[in-house]
């Protein structure tokens, strides 16, 4: 039976960049311990051999021609950036 | 004149006729979005200046031979539209202007359809009722303590209300099917690969399909067509032929075979909806149909393979949003990893958060947790998948109720997110095997609220399914309902 601790919430919440309070973390840790005990019934089904799927659909390996296109929108793909310094995405420094 | 009461074909009539023009029907929209969109609270944002800047544009050209022409539209806010902002309800995107139209939007232009606003929805599209929007709380045009299901909360209700003619929403384990049960109308989850899914904000791509959500069947085949085919801008999109839905719908059923899984009318689904179910199969019978009782095991494990692979794959379609190109950045970081962390808490609601971290704990190495929940739950799809294949040989539909319940009140079930997840039960299954499904009107709770019959049909056969539905609808008087809201009236 999973048992998701609230270490192991705060652990995870620090890889996937979450922060959470204390409270939170308790609170996640009920509930998702919860929610994954309620999926462990999937286990009473023997699915050996089975292949499992992993798309929506058949449709694999769709290619297309390696062919530059002409992008029209740049100046309005910049427009959603948070902070721009001459049309570079400006970011907090990454390493002291 | 009421939007409610008249069916694409008819307003289409009218326009050729000259009886109304578009400036005409973008005003009636716009009308009763101001009469009612004040207790429904279905609109994120009305686009007043572009409708009715298109509507004299058609006026102009006298053009009113397109298969949408000056029809108003509402569009669930994960969709793309240019000129508009794309929030999926939530904070993380309150100011994000897409860069171009979902082709979905492309195709409905075409046709000359007229974009009233974008509709609210659960955050990310992640809910069965809308109350997790970061923005407001859409309410059911029924009885507006009710929860108008979700997470097409807004495109259901926005129909109901007769605020628009059609909506488009987003299904991943039942979020156009079961808000169209709740709020009285016909929702469709096309096949997975029959709709371009280019512009539409993903949320489990391997379950994701943008469906009408409409008045009337007909209406629904119509706007299928439009907006179905393949598009190179989607590698998951099929290249099948898409048939004259609304053309090719006829009501007749003689010969039809449709199957009940047993697994739809057990433990959770409320009596007035097994018998809205049942009343519905009686009807079928005399229509000429058969109906016959069949067993689906695997069904019943359709609720935790969906809630392991949808939080899986939901986790990674969130993780582009991080602060640093788009979207909400936090103005408390210190630094890169601080801007993350503090961008992304700032802007997810607590549901996505939670959706987040279980996914990620499904997808992570430790413990085996990967093998043992997210590649069994894969595996058991597949089962899942060859139950319907294996019913599929001998029966043409498959039949049964849309949710458990009608639907509730607010603020009742939000708090317990498994009880939450459980309503999605019916639903998620045909997601899991990336079958079509059509949720119709069934009849009314003693309540007087609506209720939905699903309709499921083999990959690619919409045409079949409507033909199902319509036989029902025109059988019923169902769709003829409308909740005393207020507005216009006949």
């Amino acid at each position: 039976m999973a048992n998701i601790t609230k270490e192991d919430i705060l652990r995870t919440a620090d890889l996937v960049r979450l922060e959470l309070t204390d409270e939170e973390a308790a609170m996640y840790s009920e509930q998702i311990t919860e929610i994954i005990t309620f999926t462990e019934k999937i286990n009473e089904i023997n699915t050996d051999g089975v292949k499992p799927t992993t798309n929506g659909n058949a449709t694999t390996n769709v290619l297309r021609k390696d062919e530059p296109v002409v992008w029209e929108n740049r100046e309005k793909a910049l427009e959603n950036a948070p902070e721009l310094e001459e049309r570079q995405i400006k970011v907090p420094s990454i390493m002291d | 004149m009421s939007l409610h009461n008249y069916t694409i074909k008819q307003v289409e009539q009218m326009l050729q006729n000259e009886e109304i023009s578009a400036t005409e029907l973008a005003q009636l929209s716009l009308d009763q979005i101001k009469a009612v969109d004040g207790d429904v609270q279905a609109f994120l944002q009305v686009s007043e200046e572009i409708a009715l800047e298109k509507a004299a544009k058609i006026d102009e050209t006298k053009a009113y031979d397109k298969k949408l022409s000056a029809i108003p539209a509402g569009i669930k806010d994960n969709i793309a539209m240019n000129g508009l902002n794309l929030t999926c309800a939530s904070k993380m995107l309150e100011n994000f202007d897409p860069l171009y139209d979902a082709t979905v939007i492309q195709k409905l232009s075409t046709e000359d359809a007229l974009f009233m606003g974008k509709l609210n929805m659960d955050e990310f599209a992640m809910g069965s009722s809308t109350e997790s929007s970061a923005f407001k709380k859409t309410r059911n045009p029924w009885n507006l303590n009710h929860v108008p299901g979700g997470s097409s909360g807004g495109s259901a209700a926005a129909v109901a209300a007769g605020e628009v003619m059609f909506s488009l929403g987003t299904d991943t384990g039942g979020s156009i099917r079961q808000p169209a049960a709740f709020c009285g109308i016909v929702g469709m989850k096309p096949t997975y690969g029959l709709v371009s899914r280019f512009g539409a904000v993903a949320m489990a791509p391997s379950l994701d399909q943008i469906g009408p959500m409409t008045r009337t069947v007909e209406d629904n085949a119509r706007v299928l067509e439009v907006i179905a085919g393949h598009d190179k801008n989607d590698m998951t999109s099929s290249k099948e032929q898409v048939p004259a839905y609304a053309e090719n719908l006829t009501s007749e059923l003689k010969g039809l075979k449709i199957a009940v899984p047993k697994q739809f009318l057990g433990e959770g689904v409320s009596e007035e909806v097994k018998e809205s179910v049942e009343n519905a199969l009686k009807m079928y019978e005399l229509l000429g149909a058969t109906v016959e009782e069949v067993n689906l095991p695997h069904l019943a494990y359709a609720d935790a393979v969906y809630y392991i692979i949808a939080n899986a794959e939901v986790s990674s379609s969130l993780a582009r949003f991080d602060g640093v190109r788009f979207g909400h950045r936090s103005e408390k970081a210190t630094d890169m990893i601080d801007m993350f962390k503090k961008s992304r808490t700032e802007g997810f609601g607590e549901e996505a958060k939670r959706r987040i971290l279980t996914g990620s704990t499904i997808l992570s190495g430790r413990d085996n947790f990967n093998e043992a929940y997210f590649r069994k739950a894969q595996k058991v799809r597949t089962l899942i998948a060859n139950d319907f294949k294996a019913a599929f040989e001998h029966y043409d539909v498959i039949v049964g109720p849309t949710a458990p319940t009608a639907a509730f009140e607010f603020d009742s079930v939000v708090k317990d997110p498994l009880t939450m997840y459980m309503s999605d039960m019916l639903t998620v299954p045909v997601n899991l095997a990336g079958l079509p499904a059509i949720s119709v009107p069934s009849g009314y709770t003693e309540e007087g609220l609506p209720l939905g019959l699903q309709i499921i049909g083999k990959h690619f056969d919409e045409q079949t399914i409507y033909r199902v539905a319509y036989a029902y609808e025109q059988a019923t008087n169902h769709h003829k309902k409308r909740p005393s809201l207020g507005g216009a009236e006949a």
